[in-house]
């Protein structure tokens, strides 16, 4: 195993290698968040003013539609599972991923996928325009033409990341190093093997609710048509089933990764290892049986909203325990403030103001005011820009060293990371006044009362979209010209990924280490 | 590759052509379904490259194993990559047994006008809930009659004394058979009995083979006689729709299997201490045959 990689670009088409397979789902997922980020920023240029500016009505809702498709599926989960490549295996002392040829299939899936929902833009009719949570009969009677495309496009997607999934739990429980028993497993390890149990659990049932839309299309069945006895509302049911765990399959890892980086700046051990580790477990069991604080306002028996009620609000007591073991770590810690520990404690605090707005959501009398207004919206977008987005990229920064053998500069991490924060805030915090006045999402034109607010909004979306382009010069800069890293690269930095050289090797472990 | 103790395969063009495949066959049936006169032959087209990856793949994890190149523990990975697979397509079916599930005990009775504050009695006046539906509520609402047979003549319990003519307690017998037989065929490999391996196994074929035509005997009795069609309301899109992927999954089961036989048969694959390509195709075939429990009972028998 001492060679090298391939020579050409053949060399990436036809890998096995996990450290290739893992940056090629990274550049993809950066690719797909500024595709996404380039049509949000088309929703808040028409939403700059109120009255139709820009687009037409239609073209808003593709954008709001395509916005949310190619963030969930295409940035945020690519990035997860490219981390998980290049990271797992090096952090449990594995020479590779478990199946390795099928880890590359997991990956070119995703081009394919994501070029054909892509071109459902140039399509007759447009692309998709039935907002991302795709309710029928919005998506089954009334939608365009290109709404096969985009059901084939879940397939493809759904079967790349249950491979994935597949091959994530196989690495983590059949490739350990001798030594490296569960509980000492670092926790963004524990994370995955967790979140990749819930993708195998929910992604087929994704696959299932649009196979039942295809069939309602073009084959005469009735799964979500009442005329012929079936229930559109069965399609929200079935949907969310997939879709609840699907946000906690966007948010452990990024558990996992703060939970590796802010012991590191604290300089102490993480506190809690074993609750965080339970907490992550129930976290996911929970979040079975939440589904329906999505559809409160959509009539249920009052025993339904209530069981649905409490059961939500279950959730923030595991996920408190997370909040206070990260700053329980934190507490009398040395802290040092390197990039990747300001987007980390920036996760933290605004991670937790999403989950405030969440719990707020989740009272069933509350939410029939704050539903589908752009509070659910602030909610959503607290969660995950500073949960998801921020935990991926203080974890871009912190093994970005690791991977490339070059340290970023850390000015520029710093004003990427201002401008990003500066930005997230004026975008998101005032989407909580609009919604709480009552302003509805998915809507091109607004009452001019809102108009503040969402000019303030759009500004801040453009100055969140520039520290991106700062992000991504970043990381080009350092790959090519950065300076050269140590192994170690931070201050005594635990895990079994800081032992070896950096850059990593392109073969590692293929001699297991042994774990104490 | 030697260094270590696990065999990481070398660089392969198999991933990257395989997701070309998957990705031409759905491409085509998009096409297709949205009525371009392309879609057929891309559909095909994409199938036949998709299939001929999967052969070419399977092909070469066979004759890696038959070289001495899995470890234990590679095989372990192989086992738990089958078990997981499994576990996915349990949930793909949990997804349409909830939806009969969610259908028939809630969302029926509330179209009828059950529960509290519910208006559907305006939108669908003179409906009734009932299962087997026969009259939807578009039916009810225009006055029409239904046009399917009734409940006894329909696919569900037909009482003791139609018992014998029944055609889904035969399907449960032959499939139930089929998991003891394929069950005979593991403990012969085992045991190193390869001519008894062989002719369990060929049963098992037989019997899934036998299932699907009497399913397709059910189907066009369906279709012609009782007028159930997957458009005659949620009735037949429930039944055809679970029915029709499990049929869909015993294809499927059946195909691995007879391949599995083609290589004890063709080629003395198979040892009594690795089989595990056997193996899985087995554990598939008693999900499948599970599945099938479960269908007797929701779709048959209280139907
Ligand atoms: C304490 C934890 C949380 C609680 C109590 C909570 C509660 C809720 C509730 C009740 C809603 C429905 C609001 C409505 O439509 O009226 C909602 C929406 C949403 N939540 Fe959360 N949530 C929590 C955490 C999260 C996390 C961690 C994520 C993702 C990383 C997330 C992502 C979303 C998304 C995407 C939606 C909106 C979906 C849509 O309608 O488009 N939530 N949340
Ligand atoms: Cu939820």
């Amino acid at each position: 195993m001492a060679h090298g990689p391939a020579k050409g670009f053949t060399r990436w088409l036809y890998t096995t290698n996990h450290k290739d397979i893992g940056s090629m789902y990274l550049w993809f997922s950066f690719a797909m968040f500024f595709l996404g980020g380039m049509f949000a920023l088309v929703i808040r240029a028409e939403l700059f003013q109120p009255g139709l500016q820009i687009v037409e009505p239609n073209f808003f809702n593709q954008m709001t539609t395509m916005h949310g498709l190619v963030m969930v599926f295409g940035a945020v989960m690519p990035a997860f599972v490219g981390l998980a490549n290049w990271m797992v295996p090096l952090m449990i002392g594995a020479p590779d991923m478990a199946l390795p040829r099928m880890n590359n299939w997991s990956f070119w899936i995703l081009p394919f996928a994501f070029a054909m929902l892509s071109s459902t833009l140039f399509m007759q009719g447009g692309a998709p325009n039935f907002g991302w949570t795709f309710y029928a009969p919005l998506s089954t009677t009334y939608a365009p033409p290109s709404v096969t495309f985009f059901i084939f496009a879940i397939h493809i997607m759904g079967a790349s990341s249950i491979m994935g999934a597949i091959n994530i739990i196989a690495t983590i429980l059949n490739m350990r190093a001798p030594g490296m028993t569960l509980m000492k497993m670092p926790l963004f390890v524990w994370t995955w093997l967790i979140t990749a149990f819930l993708l195998i659990a929910v992604m087929p049932v994704l696959a299932g609710v649009v196979t039942m839309m295809l069939m309602d299309i073009h084959f005469g069945t009735s799964f979500f048509d009442a005329a012929g006895g079936g229930d559109p509302v069965l399609f929200q049911h079935v949907f969310w089933f997939f879709g609840h765990p699907e946000v906690y399959i966007m948010i452990l890892p990024a558990f996992g990764i703060v939970s590796a980086i802010i012991p590191t700046f604290a300089r102490k051990p993480l506190f809690g290892y074993a609750s965080m580790v339970y907490a992550t477990a129930a976290i996911a069991i929970l979040s079975f049986v939440v589904w329906a604080h999505h559809m409160f306002t959509v009539g249920m028996p009052i025993a339904g909203e209530l069981f649905f009620m409490w059961a939500t609000m279950l959730i923030s007591v595991p996920t408190g325990v997370k909040v206070f073991n990260w700053v329980a770590t934190m507490f009398k810690g040395s802290m040092t403030f390197e990039t990747p520990m300001l987007f980390s404690i920036a996760f933290v605090i605004l991670f937790t103001i999403g989950g405030f707005s969440g719990l707020m959501l989740a009272i069933a009398p509350a939410d029939f005011q704050y539903h589908d207004t752009y509070f659910v919206v602030a909610h959503f977008h607290y969660v995950l820009v500073p949960g998801a987005i921020f935990s991926i990229t203080a974890g871009v920064y912190y093994w970005l060293p690791k991977w490339c053998g070059n340290m970023y500069n850390e000015t520029m991490g710093k004003i990427h990371f201002w401008l990003a924060f500066i930005g997230l805030n004026v975008t998101f915090f005032p989407m909580h006044f609009s919604g709480l006045a009552g302003m509805p999402r998915r809507i091109p034109d607004y009452n001019l009362m809102f108009a503040d607010w969402n000019m303030i909004s759009s500004v801040g979306a453009f100055l969140f979209g520039a520290a991106q382009v700062v992000f991504l010069y970043n990381v080009i800069a350092t790959i090519v010209s950065g300076k050269k890293a140590t192994d170690e690269v931070w201050d005594n930095p635990e895990g079994l990924e800081w032992t070896v050289a950096s850059p990593a090797p392109y073969h590692t472990f293929a001699e297991p280490p042994e774990v104490k | 590759m030697s260094a270590g103790t696990y065999y990481v395969p070398e660089q392969s063009r198999l991933p990257i052509w395989a997701s070309f495949g998957l990705f031409l066959t759905v491409f085509g049936a998009a096409n297709w379904m949205n009525g371009s006169d392309k879609g057929p032959y891309l559909f095909f087209v994409g199938g036949l490259v998709f299939a001929t990856v999967l052969w070419k793949w399977f092909s070469i994890a066979i004759s890696e194993n038959m070289a001495g190149m899995n470890s234990p523990q590679l095989k372990r990975s192989y086992v738990m990559g089958m078990q997981w697979f499994i576990f996915s397509e349990v949930m793909f079916f949990a997804a349409f047994f909830g939806a009969l599930f969610y259908i028939r005990t809630l969302a029926l009775p509330w179209l009828a006008g059950e529960g509290d504050g519910v208006d559907n009695p305006l939108l669908w006046p003179n409906f009734t809930a009932e299962w087997p539906l026969m009259t939807t509520p578009d039916m009810a609402l225009n006055g029409d009659a239904a046009t399917r047979l009734g409940p006894k003549d329909s696919m569900t319990f037909p009482g003791w004394g139609g018992l014998l003519g029944w055609l889904p307690l035969w399907n449960t017998i032959i499939l139930l058979s089929s998991s003891v037989t394929v069950h005979f065929a593991h403990s012969a490999i085992k045991n190193n009995n390869r001519k008894s391996f062989n002719i369990w196994l060929g049963v098992t074929v037989l019997l899934g083979v036998i299932f699907l035509i009497l399913q397709a005997e059910e189907y066009i009795h369906a279709y012609n006689e009782l007028g159930l069609t997957l458009q005659s309301g949620i009735y037949g899109t429930t039944f055809f729709m679970l029915t029709g992927f499990h049929g869909a999954h015993v294809t499927i089961g059946t195909l691995m299997l007879f391949i599995m036989w083609m290589r004890s048969m063709l080629k003395g694959h198979f040892k009594p201490d690795d089989n595990f390509g056997f193996e899985a195709a087995s554990w598939y075939w008693h999900f499948v045959d599970v599945v099938w429990v479960g269908l007797f009972f929701v779709v048959y028998v209280f139907g």
